[in-house]
């Protein structure tokens, strides 16, 4: 028998809060950033750069003015657990991001918040002026502001969040220069998920050692997933890492699960074939938290359709392959759908879909291939027929 | 001054007139005004000191930042995959039949206007739409004639 799968509490559960943020006053900047990179945390927003090394980098630059941003614009399709931490354990969220100050050394920290969350407005203000209250109390100067944001996508992306920030489009920016260095009007910024801030907390209070203990060399601690499509319980539920898509399966699956869309609209489609030998992590296929399965009644033709359209319209069109291919790949489909292009036609925007993945100049661009290329190579009868 | 020439110049003195203020002042116009007109945009340009481009250009970019004239209450549907798979035409369907509109349409009356939205974010509960600011899983087309029927009472 295969082992479980764990369900872990780190995150939703319940701590004295301001007690961690009191005893981590106490103890040197360089200490706590040591721990967080010991515990092996990688970001949870979808890159999973490690997370200490972040706040390493950005502690290391001098600057004036530094600032934390905690990324609450969660518009990956499928994903919804960001809204669920913000609604049940805020407090933990703004002691995340007290402590990612004090580490870096920024008075400042901003939620950006995406627009279609503004029900949550009234509540996190008001949590936010009552932490204000007890970090003054502490005599630790840190202020949180929050920005939202106005239905883009692509202002997930650290830089084009920065820009919308700046009140300008939301368009990427070049890397490098990382934010770290030059981020929010081109200070130092540590740029961090809403989930990454309350498990850096949360190893703040327990040491590395627990969390380490979780998960997979590559892949550390647990992480809250964003079940939904085919599933008799969709839901957020956290997860120690580690687990094979057929235990994930088994648990959340309808009995019938024909494929499952591990990342959202930028993440892999696995077939079930596949399912015994994928690891959810670093190692195997990595995933924001978004999980979403099909069964055998779903066309995959409409959901590869479903996700082109997705990005076609969120692509901010700054850059020529991202821009005219996301729009090729939805009208190529379409046309050898209608049998207007052969078949082989599909090879050919499977080229075009390598291009997108070298030459677009940020993430959305450079990921399109990823269910592109996955649904093609699992479902091809599917597209054509 | 006009209205929204007074909305603006107020959100300027309470925000500031630096650049990271259009956002919100962008924002703070549609809430009140359902779009932003060229009038407001000229008023933003001048009170923040930036060409009525740069402000039409931001504006522009963003999807909730309505450049054309919106009903007082904006319907989106999420059409995104599971919500998609979960039913959202019914949804859709059953709205444009009760306020005799199509997708992309605003009421005679401007109360109403039906639009579609990209994921919001609540996938597991889907499918699922938003009326300004408001959210609503799970409908059904019978919860939806009975949402939207409560809006139509409110006036
Ligand atoms: C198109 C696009 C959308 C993104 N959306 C989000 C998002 O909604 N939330 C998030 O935390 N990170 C998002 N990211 C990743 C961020 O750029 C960044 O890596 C992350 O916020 C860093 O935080 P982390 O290290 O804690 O994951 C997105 C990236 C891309 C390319
Ligand atoms: S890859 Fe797409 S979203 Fe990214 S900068 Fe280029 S056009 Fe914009
Ligand atoms: S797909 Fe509709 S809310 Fe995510």
């Amino acid at each position: 028998m295969e082992k479980n799968i764990k369900k872990v509490d780190l995150i939703f559960g319940k701590v004295d809060y301001m007690a961690i943020v009191e005893q981590s006053l106490k103890r040197t900047r360089d200490e706590i950033i040591l721990d967080v990179i010991d515990s092996g945390l990688r970001g949870r927003g979808g890159a999973g750069f490690p997370t200490g090394l972040k706040w390493k980098f950005a502690k290391n630059e001098e600057a004036d003015q530094k600032y934390v941003i905690c990324n609450a614009d969660e518009g990956e399709p499928g994903t919804f657990k960001d809204r669920e931490i913000l609604t049940q354990v805020p407090e933990k969220v703004l002691a995340g991001m007290a402590l990612c100050g004090y580490c870096i050394g920024a008075s400042e920290g901003y939620i950006y918040l995406r627009g279609e969350y503004n029900f949550l407005l009234p509540s996190l203000h008001k949590h936010i002026d009552e932490f204000h209250k007890k970090l003054k109390a502490l005599k630790f100067d840190f202020t949180i502001r929050i920005c939202s944001g106005s239905g883009a996508y692509v202002c997930g992306e650290e830089t084009a969040l920065m820009e919308s920030m700046e009140g300008k489009r939301g368009e990427p920016r070049n890397k490098p220069p990382f934010p770290t260095s030059h981020g929010y009007l081109g200070k130092p910024t540590s740029v961090n998920n809403v989930e990454t801030l309350v498990f850096a907390l949360m190893i703040a209070q327990e040491g590395p050692e627990k969390f380490k203990e979780m998960g997979t060399f590559d892949s550390r601690g647990s992480k809250v997933f964003s079940v939904s499509g085919d599933t008799p319980t969709p839901g957020i539920f956290e997860l120690e890492l580690g687990m094979t898509l057929e235990q994930f399966v088994e648990e959340f699956g309808d009995g019938d699960t024909k494929a499952v869309q591990v990342g959202g609209a930028s993440g892999f489609c696995v077939a079930r074939k596949d399912f015994k030998s994928t690891l959810i992590g670093f190692e195997g296929i990595p995933t924001g938290g978004s999980m979403m399965l099909f069964n055998s009644s779903r066309s995959m033709y409409n959901i590869l359709n479903d996700y082109l359209e997705f990005m076609e319209e969120e692509s901010c069109g700054q850059c020529t392959p991202c821009r005219v291919g996301c729009q090729q790949l939805l009208k190529g489909i379409e046309a050898v759908k209608k049998g207007i292009k052969p078949p082989s036609y599909l090879e050919d925007l499977q080229k075009l879909s390598d291009t997108m993945r070298i030459a677009s100049k940020c993430g959305l661009g450079q990921s399109v291939p990823n269910p592109f290329n996955s649904i093609i190579k699992n479902f091809r009868e599917e597209i054509i027929y | 001054m006009s209205k929204v020439k007074e909305l603006v110049k107020e959100q300027a003195d309470k925000l500031g007139r630096q650049r990271t203020s259009l956002m919100p002042i962008l924002q703070a116009v549609v809430s009140a005004e359902h779009y932003i007109s060229e009038e407001a945009m000229e008023a933003i340009a001048e009170e923040l000191d930036l060409s009525t481009a740069d402000v039409f250009g931001t504006a522009s970019f963003y999807t909730f930042l309505d450049t054309v004239p919106r009903g007082k209450y904006i319907i989106r549907v999420c059409k995104t995959i599971t919500c998609h798979m979960k039913g959202k035409d019914e949804i859709i369907r059953t709205i444009e039949g009760m306020l005799k509109i199509k997708l992309g349409e605003t009421t005679t009356d401007k109360r109403f206007s039906l639009l579609q939205a990209n994921c919001l974010g609540w996938c597991h509960k889907g499918p699922v739409m938003l009326i300004n600011d408001e959210v609503y899983p799970e409908v059904t087309p019978e919860k939806v004639t009975e949402i939207i029927n409560q809006y139509l009472k409110k006036g």
